[in-house]
């Protein structure tokens, strides 16, 4: 090839539609698959997608593209994109979003718009997304030209990313997709320094530590997302300080280490409780003190001077005040922290009675062998059937503290649920999006009832990507923590909790062409969860358990974290 | 598995000491539990483009900060526009409100105003059946008279908040038929700029 013939060619490639300058921006920040639903608007898109390298996997709704992005996200470390048309697709990625958001989970929304002569005149499938998504994502934009759009992208992947992580979205109106330019990317994204705290609030907080009698760690869902597991593993080790996660913590430190107290919060564990309750100093990484955790602020640690590692200023002093507020990236300010302590706390006492809280608190159940299956039965026979690395996921309500009290959590980012939002429905497609992210590793999902029914479509997805994934239904014929809550605060009055009406969830596997099984009995469980497992491909198991189970320990909601019910006599 | 949920009964268990106020801030038995609510000016540095408006309201109410009131127009930098956020919240809110608003991606700088420069502009609609005593009091608040028509004569004026309202309840004897007020806009006093501060 000449020199001009070549130059001609590379001028060719130069012009690009809108959408290929979007696609383009993926390719170059790593984006390897999206998660969507096609639509109108968001054509021009799709058409640059299947041309790239990038992988698409379909979704049965754009929810479900939102928490499967969403889950590939907490896995991978990486922002998940989705995919949807306007209006319909828009608002149907609101809830994943929000979801997403709540959690800060990396993620990139794309949607497409009515052609910008068209927006705000109610178009066909027109709705003011960015209007819409404001409040729910970390930030968003409307690409206004096509030689603009690329960057637009760009910037959208690398805010998800950084700092506070959390969704973002590009709203693509058609004709900035369709329109031709010869713009290349202007700029490269600005990479940010690891902030650090100042030292002088790193020295204070780490005198206070050392004074400490009673002190304990609080690891949250930043310490996974800020890469810290190694940081704080260590500094709890060295200095012998008892740790606590929250629910999106779990997994940021090793629940089989003598110094784990696991999950605090509602329906945390009573060492995990307790812990927070008593301690005199607290050592909070990468939380914002949701209300599921803190129970009512005015009983949360009430004795302690509370040191708050967080990317997030906002976070800091928001629900609970912090002492000695660290801002910055949770492993460099403990790696600051832990240069900075003169000592390790004198707390022999304290981790006595910790481990003595431990033995007085034990996570246990009843499993007469003539009663219905014990939910807890099952996830531990899960459990032990699978190797560490194995991906849990579920949806919301009681099947979700099971998951999370019964499984034993010992690496970061196997944990998989929706914790802030709640969303009834998230388990399966966030299995889907697991999967997607890592292949290699097994992938189990715990759903109730209630939630599976929500989103169970995405089976049809499941199978035509061929995923192998297995999925628990935890089926006790209710939205069972509704269930709970009406037997212990509105005098046992079930109004629309109980769902004996819902269908057999083995045969509908078996429509969507994945197995489908049944667990009746204690004898069935080992052999099912083997069958299940072994099958290659997606499963569902249903799994009859005793609908009078309820989760406990319980704080309830505003309550004091130290006075949690062991049962529904105790509220 | 073993037989349930074991372990002392709530009553049984050790008590916890102390307590925190509903802001989350341990109480300090000698010192006031409560921070008080304080009025704060909030001068933001924002991207001049559409939306940025609708973006900083829509934070302020779904956040529950009470905003008395909020100005916005453009400065001496084509790119940017200058917001002027009158809050009133105890410390904690004020500072929450400013952490927040750091976080939109518009919203290039915060800065609390204290000593600063504040002023609201107003338009008074007034009866116009006592021309002599309207002027005067015009005139007494630093107002002059804008428009005058058969009936009502419009009285403009600037002045801090609290001028504005005493001019207000002092044309209500002539009779006020409708007031425009925009609401504070703000400076840092003297050579200081009205940036970010370091807290």
């Amino acid at each position: 090839m000449s020199e001009t013939e070549s130059e001609t060619r590379t001028a060719e490639r130069a012009v690009q539609t809108g959408a290929e300058a979007a696609i383009s921006a993926l390719e170059d920040a790593g984006v390897e698959v999206g998660f969507g639903v096609q639509g109108g608007a968001i054509m021009p898109v799709y058409d640059a997608l299947g041309q790239s390298d990038i992988r698409h996997v379909t979704m049965a709704h754009e929810q479900g593209a939102a928490h499967a992005a969403d889950a590939y996200g907490i896995v991978t470390g990486e922002p998940g994109l989705c995919l949807a048309t306007s209006g319909p697709g828009a608002t149907n990625l609101v809830t994943g979003l929000a979801d997403a958001d709540m959690d800060s989970d990396p993620m990139v929304a794309l949607t497409g718009q009515v052609p910008t002569d068209m927006v705000g005149n109610d178009a066909f499938q027109e709705t003011d997304t960015t209007g819409v998504t404001t409040p729910i994502t970390k930030t968003n934009y409307f690409a206004t030209d096509a030689g603009t759009v690329g960057d637009t992208v760009r910037d959208a992947v690398a805010a998800a990313s950084e700092g506070r992580q959390g969704p973002t979205l590009v709203d693509l109106p058609k004709d900035v997709t369709q329109a031709e330019t010869a713009t290349s990317p202007s700029h490269e994204p600005e990479t940010k320094p690891t902030p650090e705290a100042p030292a002088e609030a790193v020295d204070e907080a780490a005198r206070a530590f050392a004074a400490a009698e009673k002190p304990v760690i609080l690891a949250g869902g930043g310490v996974i997302k800020g890469e810290a597991t190694p940081e704080l593993r260590q500094f709890a080790v060295d200095h012998g300080v008892p740790v606590v996660t929250t629910m999106p913590g779990v997994g940021a430190f090793d629940e089989t280490h003598p110094l784990a107290l696991g999950m605090a919060g509602m329906h945390g564990t009573g060492p995990a409780n307790m812990a927070l309750t008593h301690c005199d100093f607290m050592l909070a990484v990468g939380t914002r003190f949701d209300d599921r955790l803190t129970g009512g602020v005015e009983t949360f640690a009430p004795a302690a001077r509370i040191a708050h590692i967080d990317i997030d200023a906002s976070e800091v002093s928001k629900n609970v005040h912090a002492d000695y507020p660290l801002i910055g990236d949770a492993s460099a300010v403990l790696h600051q922290l832990d240069s900075a302590v003169p000592r390790s706390p004198d707390a022999a006492d304290w981790q006595a009675q910790c481990e003595t809280w431990e033995r007085e608190y034990p996570m246990d159940y009843d499993a007469p062998e003539d009663e219905p299956v014990k939910p807890q039965f099952v996830v531990e026979a899960v459990d032990e059937a699978t190797a560490g690395d194995t991906v849990v996921t579920t949806g919301v309500g009681q099947h979700q503290m099971w998951a999370v009290q019964y499984w034993t959590f010992t690496e970061p980012r196997t944990w998989v649920s929706s914790h802030g939002l709640g969303t009834m429905g998230y388990g399966l497609p966030a299995a889907i999006g697991a999967k997607v992210a890592a292949p290699e590793r097994e992938v189990v999902s715990f759903e109730g009832d209630g939630s599976f029914l929500m989103t169970c479509q995405e089976l049809s997805v499941a199978v035509r990507e061929e995923l192998d994934i297995t999925v628990f239904v935890l089926n006790n014929e209710a939205i069972g923590m509704v269930r709970q809550w009406q037997d212990a605060f509105f005098e046992g009055r079930r109004t629309a909790s109980e769902y004996p009406w819902g269908p057999d969830f083995a045969t509908v596997a078996e429509a969507f062409g994945a197995a489908g099984f049944t667990i009746d009995t204690y004898d069935d469980v080992a052999d099912t969860v083997e069958a299940a497992r072994e099958y290659d491909g997606p499963s569902v198991v249903d799994c009859r358990i005793d609908p009078r189970e309820d989760v406990y320990p319980m704080v309830p909601s505003g309550g004091d974290n130290g006075a949690f019910a062991l049962r529904e006599e105790h509220l | 598995m073993t037989g349930g949920l074991q372990g002392p009964d709530p009553e049984e268990r050790q008590q916890a000491t102390g307590r925190r106020n509903s802001q989350g801030i341990r109480i300090d038995p000698d010192v006031e539990a409560e921070p008080a609510e304080r009025r704060e000016v909030l001068s933001a540095l924002v991207d001049h483009e559409p939306g940025v408006l609708s973006e900083v309201a829509g934070l302020f109410a779904r956040r529950q900060f009470n905003i008395e009131s909020l100005t916005v127009g453009p400065t001496t930098d084509e790119g940017m526009a200058r917001m002027t956020i009158v809050v009133r919240e105890p410390g904690p809110g004020v500072e929450q409100a400013k952490r927040q608003l750091r976080k939109l991606a518009p919203v290039h700088s915060v800065s609390e105003l204290s000593g600063a420069v504040e002023r609201e502009l107003a338009l008074i609609k007034v009866e116009d059946d006592d021309p002599a005593g309207v002027a005067a009091v015009a005139e007494m608040y630093g107002g002059e008279a804008v428009e005058a028509g058969p009936e009502v004569v419009t009285v403009e004026l600037t002045g801090s908040e609290e001028a504005v309202d005493a001019a207000i309840a002092a044309f209500e004897r002539f009779g006020v038929r409708e007031v425009a007020r925009t609401g504070t806009a703000a400076l840092a006093g003297g050579t200081q700029e009205t940036r970010e501060s370091n807290d």
